[in-house]
């Protein structure tokens, strides 16, 4: 038990940490990196809710994929870093004032605890005798059919709204064209002539 | 499982037809964008009948209770499939002329439409949300669809994060809820809160303030209103119709759905916040309008402050009050669509013009479309006898049966203001001489529409018992929710189905 | 849950023995290396001259497409996950709800290769 708390504070700090490190760090690269930590350690703290199965998703999608778009759009964006971070503190009373509020709210929910729904009474994360994805995959496509086409309409339309937004066709595409490739002898290619000296072409 | 697909027909109708749709658009060698078009008003045209002939019917429940038909979902999803449609019909000349017409537009705009249809008839918070995720993010990408416009792409962006921002709050408060009730169904949470004289306890408001906040934002209430100005004016002119009308509509549903089947006891707790955000709408709709220029940004606070009177009819909190609100916003729809034709018709030689400056003396180039222009604008301001005062009479007079005589006074008040600026068109468009370059004469499908969207609001006064019991039997369906066990034992039944 | 948590022992001490190796390689050769930093050594090197602009450059908005793309067949994919170990449960209906959302993405995956949005160039 210890070993899991131990392991609880370690995730929990480190991603506070880096969390506040994504914000601060003067280049962005750094921050999508340190984002990349974060993630990290939040399917840890996933791992130790027994949630394993939306761990692993958070690294496959949201390290995998999701912090290397980051990474482009950074590496897109061509911005003056300095100029970047000029406007930190004039933003920061707003900011401040906002995570105060936040953090208001959760003590104030954290005081509230009592009237919580107690755990037990929840569905469980991990039912006996049986992993979390299979949990998951016995109601997902059945009882909750209806979220998960949703799901999959949602998933349609950022393709759409990808391809409509950023597509953009070059004027003079050179394609590789395999079939006038091996379609062409070397007839097609060579001419012979012969000329006559002192003539010229 | 058979009869939850009989549920979801209109929805599986739009959402199967616009796949084809894309699918048309891909595979076509030729531009196949008006057959889309048509396509796309066809399919809105027979979602919008199937959803009404749901109407019929007592509350259902379709996948384990996180669907809902009733009287009051089919007549809202009518009213927004209808919208959409008339949008797509007045969007079709302009993205032609603009270079836009791409064969994405209408099946995006029919992909909202399911999102919105999802929305309201959710009942259930996952529901709501993925509705509502549906619907917006195919609204971003209409904003931006101009994309290579700075102005259009800032749009797009603001909304984008603005709207995310909103979503973030919405789940923030559903994730409480969820927190303190142990389910996401509506019914449920109405069960398992216990309310105490209309009070709830604090942490359980919290959620309950995120969740209206998230929603706030969608129908761009104050003080959740920053987008709106920016978006529609940067939006290309028909999507800025399609967002004043359609998800507004559906927004404004699914806050009437959510605050009185998921908190019906909690009165106290809601209408203060609805008292609040519909005195600080309607305030600040009547005052920023006054100051601007652009047609499309005044529109931006007329809209603002029309969902501020909607929400006076919500703040009373009775079937009356909810009645009034459908009724509200229908009319609202009718009159904003008509006058987003007219705003579309604002083309010269040299190209589109937004300024309210450039309808000077338009009745004597063009005296039909300042005639349709300047009978919305009366309908707006709320003139008697137009349809625009029998909305505002109707959601007063609920405001007023409930007590609510502060709200109603102010909410008066900010209507004469209002009117200031609606009847500085009508001044501009008739008094003023007439622009150096005349307006283009209307084209056809935008002067039949401003026409009969114009009559509309003319005529309604002679016969205006059909719509006014519609709403009435729709709030009604609203109101009267069958008690929550009943809706509870309805749980599940998709697994029995199987 | 216990059960569950202890079968990560080995990944934890994976982790732990990862961490102490990579603070030796960082904290060693500040001990044992030598070192004589100067501003000329970081500087980017141009063939002599003075460097012209910034390294840095815009990159193709093409590379976002992909990535988007990218991130949206990933997504379809962790749906893929829980059916495939449940998919004995779910039965001939969680095997047809699957297909239709399968044929969901293969609508807007043809769309996608007819657009041209998978050709580079």
């Amino acid at each position: 038990m210890t070993l899991t708390a131990l392991a609880f504070y370690l995730f929990a700090t480190v991603s506070v940490a880096s969390a506040f490190m994504v914000i601060s760090a003067r280049n962005p690269v750094y921050s999508v990196l340190f984002l990349i930590l974060t993630f990290f350690n939040s399917a840890g703290l996933f791992v130790l809710m027994g949630a394993e199965f939306l761990a692993m998703i958070l690294v496959v999608v949201y390290v995998g994929a999701v912090a290397v778009l980051f990474l482009f759009v950074v590496m897109m964006l061509d911005i003056d870093f300095a100029e970047l971070n000029e406007g930190f503190l004039q933003y920061m009373p707003i900011g401040a004032t906002i995570g105060l509020i936040l953090l208001l709210e959760l003590l104030l929910i954290f005081g509230a605890s009592t009237q919580l729904v107690s755990q037990s009474a929840l569905p469980q994360a991990t039912p006996e005798g049986m992993t979390n994805a299979e949990a998951i995959g016995r109601v997902l496509y059945t009882d909750y059919i209806y979220y998960f086409q949703a799901a999959g309409a949602v998933l349609l339309v950022a393709m759409i709204g990808a391809i409509v937004l950023t597509l953009v066709k070059s004027e003079n595409p050179r394609r590789q064209s395999i079939a006038a490739q091996n379609a062409r002898r070397r007839e097609d290619g060579v001419e012979l002539v012969d000329i006559e000296p002192g003539q010229g072409l | 499982m058979l009869a939850n697909v009989t549920l979801l027909l209109p929805e599986l109708v739009l959402f199967i037809g616009a796949m084809g749709l894309l699918m048309v658009g891909a595979f076509a060698t030729t531009d196949a964008t008006r057959v889309i078009e048509y396509g796309a008003i066809s399919l809105l045209l027979i979602a919008a009948i199937a959803s009404w002939l749901q109407g019929d019917t007592v509350a259902q429940l379709a996948f384990g209770g996180s669907f809902i038909v009733d009287a009051f979902s089919a007549f809202m999803k009518t009213l927004t499939y209808l919208t959409t449609a008339v949008v797509i019909i007045m969007a079709r000349g302009f993205m032609q002329n603009e270079n836009l017409a791409r064969f994405e537009v209408p099946v995006l705009m029919l992909l909202a439409a399911v999102g919105m249809g999802m929305m309201i008839s959710a009942n259930d918070l996952i529901a709501l949300y993925m509705g509502i995720e549906l619907q917006s993010l195919a609204l971003y990408v209409l904003a931006a669809i101009k994309r290579d416009s700075l102005r259009a792409t800032e749009a797009g962006l603001k909304y984008f994060v603005l709207g995310a921002l909103s979503s973030g709050m919405l789940l923030y408060g559903a994730s409480l809820i969820y927190g303190f009730s142990g389910t996401t169904n509506f019914a449920g949470i109405a069960q398992a809160f216990t309310v105490e004289n209309g009070i709830l306890p604090l942490a359980q408001v919290v959620g309950m303030v995120f969740l209206l906040a998230g929603l706030a934002f969608k129908i761009s209430a104050v003080p959740f209103h920053m987008w709106t100005p920016d978006v529609y004016e940067g939006a290309p002119t028909p999507m800025t119709a399609f967002f004043a009308a359609a998800p507004k509509l559906a927004g404004m549903a699914v806050f009437l759905r959510v605050v009185i089947s998921a908190f019906p006891d909690a009165l106290a707790a809601w209408q203060q916040i609805i008292i609040f955000i519909s005195i600080a709408s309607m305030v600040l709709g009547a005052f920023a309008a006054i100051g601007q220029t652009n047609i499309k940004r005044l529109m931006a606070y007329s809209s603002i402050g029309h969902m501020g009177f909607a929400l006076v009819g919500f703040a009373a909190g009775t079937e009356d009050g909810v009645a009034a609100v459908i009724l509200y916003m229908t009319l609202y729809g009718v009159m904003t669509l008509g006058t987003f034709a007219c705003i579309l018709s604002m083309r010269r030689d040299s190209g589109m013009v937004e300024q309210v400056k450039s309808l000077s003396g338009l009745s004597q180039v063009r005296p039909f479309m300042a005639l349709c222009l300047a009978i919305l604008m009366f309908s707006l301001a709320g003139i008697p006898p137009l349809a625009g005062f029998f909305g505002k009479l109707f959601v007063f007079h609920a405001a007023i049966d409930a007590g609510l005589y502060g709200l109603c006074i102010l909410g008066v008040l900010s209507s004469v203001v209002g009117a200031y600026y609606y009847l500085r068109i009508v001044k501009i468009m008739y008094l003023d001489p007439p622009a150096d370059e005349a307006n283009d004469p209307m084209p056809r499908e935008l002067s039949i529409v401003a026409g009969a969207l114009a009559g509309v609001c003319l005529l309604f006064f002679v016969y205006p018992s059909p719509l006014i019991d519609l709403a009435a039997s729709a709030g009604q369906a609203l109101i009267d929710m069958p008690a929550p066990d009943a809706l509870l034992t309805g749980l599940f039944e998709a697994t029995d189905a199987r | 849950m216990q059960e569950l948590l202890s079968s990560y022992y080995p990944i934890l001490i994976f982790m732990g023995l990862s961490a102490l190796i990579t603070l030796a390689l960082i904290f060693v050769p500040m001990l044992v290396a030598p070192s004589s930093p100067d501003p000329e050594k970081n500087a980017p090197y141009e063939c002599g001259f003075e460097a012209f602009d910034d390294a840095r450059m815009k990159f193709d908005v093409k590379f976002y497409l992909v990535a988007i793309l990218f991130i949206i067949f990933d997504l379809e994919v962790a749906f893929l996950f829980p059916w495939a170990v449940a998919f004995g449960d779910v039965g001939v209906f969680g095997f047809w709800s699957m297909m239709f959302f399968l044929a969901v993405l293969t609508v807007g995956f043809a769309y996608e290769w007819r657009k041209g949005a998978l050709d580079w160039d």
